[in-house]
């Protein structure tokens, strides 16, 4: 049974991760999502469920990387800063396969930046930010219903590839509110965490667990030497490529010139497609969900069939690379940046005007 | 004596503890080296308190941590100097469980220091074993927290001078300072009486985690015979002769 609720996008992030079953909640405060942490804080104690405000980012992804080797439903929320702050641990819980929960609000940067809404970190968010070069599966939200749905597909897919998985918002979406479903998600049967640490006398084997995250040092079973533990995963990569990408088109099906956004923009952009079908013209969005695994096939069969491109996106540009390597030079690609924001402050937005106009110039 | 079936079932004078694998596998340490001396005295506690069954141990970076091979309780090895964030979280969510951290001095006081300060803030209701060796051991002897005055290491080449690397870091001390710490102690290893007061304290660490009264902090000393350049012998005659004197051997709080 559905609840519907009015609630801002941040609270919604609570919403979502109650209804997943999140077992703890660890967060540092930092603009634009207090919001979330304070909702955990107000929520989770009453239903026995932990809340920890951690001395530092690096604190909250470690208590992360413990939670989640102790087989629980664990999760975190930060914006940029905060962000670069957990790299290092967000690579350790790849490497340790440890499945948790990182809601990423983004704001502006480089720096401290603004502590408004921007889309600044795609390329860390999507790339594996931290050492070693990684993958996790990035859900990227553009509404507060979304964010709800998103939050606990992130659980099940965390716990289904045992790998952490990052909810991209930004901090309109945070601050937005709408209508909502409340409700859980089933998305399906996953394995049992026989591989947790529970204290041999609770291993249903007796036997002890050992999680590390150094397998060129010390051989983490079944995987005999460092390669062979390389090459399990980069067919986890591959896997997830291959059964987790997921985008939203719209009117793309004869669009002569396909819009590309994420997130805010993504709303923004959507706008703009109605302005431009109202006055005939052919446009269409493609919305990447999972930023990554990134649709890029859909993006090069478009390009294949002529169509131009045009991304938009609150930062200088970083969608736009993806755009690039998927149409293969085969289209042109423009960009509406944060540079057209309609105010020249942190308070400035991508609005759809702005977008139209360029669509104008392009098609 | 024969070493079959009939014999390992009798009651175990001498040997390894029960919770070490058989044999324990890559003990990877040095030749005097007193970290297999303190695992020993971990393992010893559990088994006698029988809590290794709840135990899960959360490790360090450095060479203590090389226990994770060696003993089969449930361990999980950390990020440098996160144990205790990572500890953290596994009791909140888990409080039936006996959380203890095992880490060095470099890796609680320097890269760890946030986190040890944080625990301690909340007081934790988790028990800490560091390992204090006066130098980073694994990485070739560089200076650490609590490197001596004058202690020369491979980044302090001409000994610790304070004006140019400050004091050394008395973690028991500090420890004891936070209202969120019920029990804080140093001990050593360098003689079979000071073994079984090292053994006293960590049991009574334990304890108050049991009794679930907040964090509890036992320093061991221990000997680094690489590092320090010193033969085993004389690695003794150092801690009694030089560090024991800057690191007195006692119960601080608790």
């Amino acid at each position: 049974m559905a609840e519907r609720m009015f609630v801002q996008g941040n609270e919604a992030v609570g919403w979502g991760a109650l209804y997943a079953g999140c077992d703890g909640f660890f967060g540092y405060p930092i603009t634009p999502q207090n919001e979330v942490t304070q909702w955990f804080a107000s929520e989770f104690p009453k239903r026995g469920k932990v809340f920890l405000q951690s001395q530092s980012e690096v604190g909250s992804i470690n208590m992360l990387y413990g939670g989640a080797a102790a087989g629980f439903r664990v999760m975190t929320s930060t914006s940029s800063p905060g962000w670069g702050l957990m790299q290092e641990t967000i690579s350790h819980c790849v490497a340790a396969e440890l499945p948790c929960i990182i809601v990423l609000v983004q704001r502006g940067g480089p720096g401290a930046g603004s502590i408004r809404h921007a889309q600044m970190d795609y390329i860390s968010v999507t790339r594996g930010g931290g050492q070693g070069g990684y993958k996790n599966i990035v859900l990227a939200p553009a509404s507060v219903q979304e964010i709800h749905d998103l939050v606990q597909l992130a659980f099940y897919l965390a716990d289904k590839y045992r790998n952490p998985t990052i909810v991209l918002a930004d901090g309109i979406l945070g601050q937005v509110s709408e209508s909502v479903d409340v409700k859980t998600i089933d998305f399906g049967p996953l394995n049992e965490k026989d591989w947790a640490l529970r204290g041999i006398g609770k291993q249903k084997d007796g036997k002890c667990r050992l999680i590390n995250s150094a397998a060129g040092v010390l051989p983490v079973p079944p995987y005999p030497n460092y390669i062979s533990w390389l090459r399990h995963m980069d067919e986890k990569y591959k896997q997830m490529e291959a059964d987790e990408l997921r985008y939203e088109t719209y009117k793309a099906e004869d669009a002569e010139l396909i819009l590309i956004a994420y997130g805010y923009t993504a709303r923004v952009s959507k706008e703009t497609v109605n302005m431009a079908r109202l006055q005939g013209l052919k446009v269409g969005l493609i919305r990447p969900i999972t930023a990554w695994p990134f649709p890029y096939d859909i993006i090069r069969e478009k390009a294949i069939q002529g169509c131009k491109f045009l991304v938009v996106v609150d930062s200088l540009g970083l969608l736009i690379e993806d755009v690039k390597i998927a149409v293969e030079s085969r289209a042109d690609v423009g960009l509406v940046s944060i540079l057209d924001r309609h105010l020249p402050t942190d308070g400035g937005m991508i609005m759809p005007g702005r977008v139209f106009e360029e669509v104008k110039r392009l098609i | 004596m024969k070493n079959d079936e009939n014999t390992r079932k009798k009651e175990l004078v001498c040997g390894n503890p029960r919770i070490w694998k058989d044999p324990p596998g890559a003990m990877m340490y040095c030749s005097g080296c007193q970290h297999p001396v303190i695992h020993r005295i971990i393992s010893e506690v559990l088994e006698e308190m029988d809590i290794y069954e709840e135990a899960i141990c959360i490790l360090g970076v450095g060479c203590h941590a090389f226990i994770q091979v060696s003993w089969s309780i449930d361990t999980l090895s950390c990020a440098h100097g996160r144990a205790l964030d990572s500890a953290t979280a596994i009791k909140r969510l888990n409080p039936d469980a006996i959380v203890f951290t095992v880490q060095g001095d470099g890796d609680c006081l320097a890269i760890g220091a946030g986190a040890f300060i944080g625990a301690m803030t909340r007081g934790e209701r988790i028990t800490t074993i560091m390992y204090n060796n006066t130098n980073y051991g694994t990485t070739g002897g560089q200076l650490a927290p609590t490197t001596l005055i004058g202690q020369k290491t491979t980044t302090t080449p001409l000994g610790r001078n304070p004006k140019l690397e400050g004091y050394p870091v008395r973690a028991a001390e500090l420890a004891a300072d936070f209202e969120g710490t019920v029990y804080s102690a140093r001990g050593s290893v360098n003689s079979p009486a000071n073994y079984k007061r090292a053994k006293k304290y960590i049991k009574k660490a334990f304890q108050k985690q049991i009794d679930g009264l907040g964090y509890s902090f036992v320093e061991v000393l221990s000997a680094c015979p690489p590092n320090w350049h010193l033969s085993p012998v004389d690695c003794i005659k150092r801690i009694e002769e030089e560090i024991i004197p800057e690191f007195p051997l006692s119960e601080i709080k608790g």
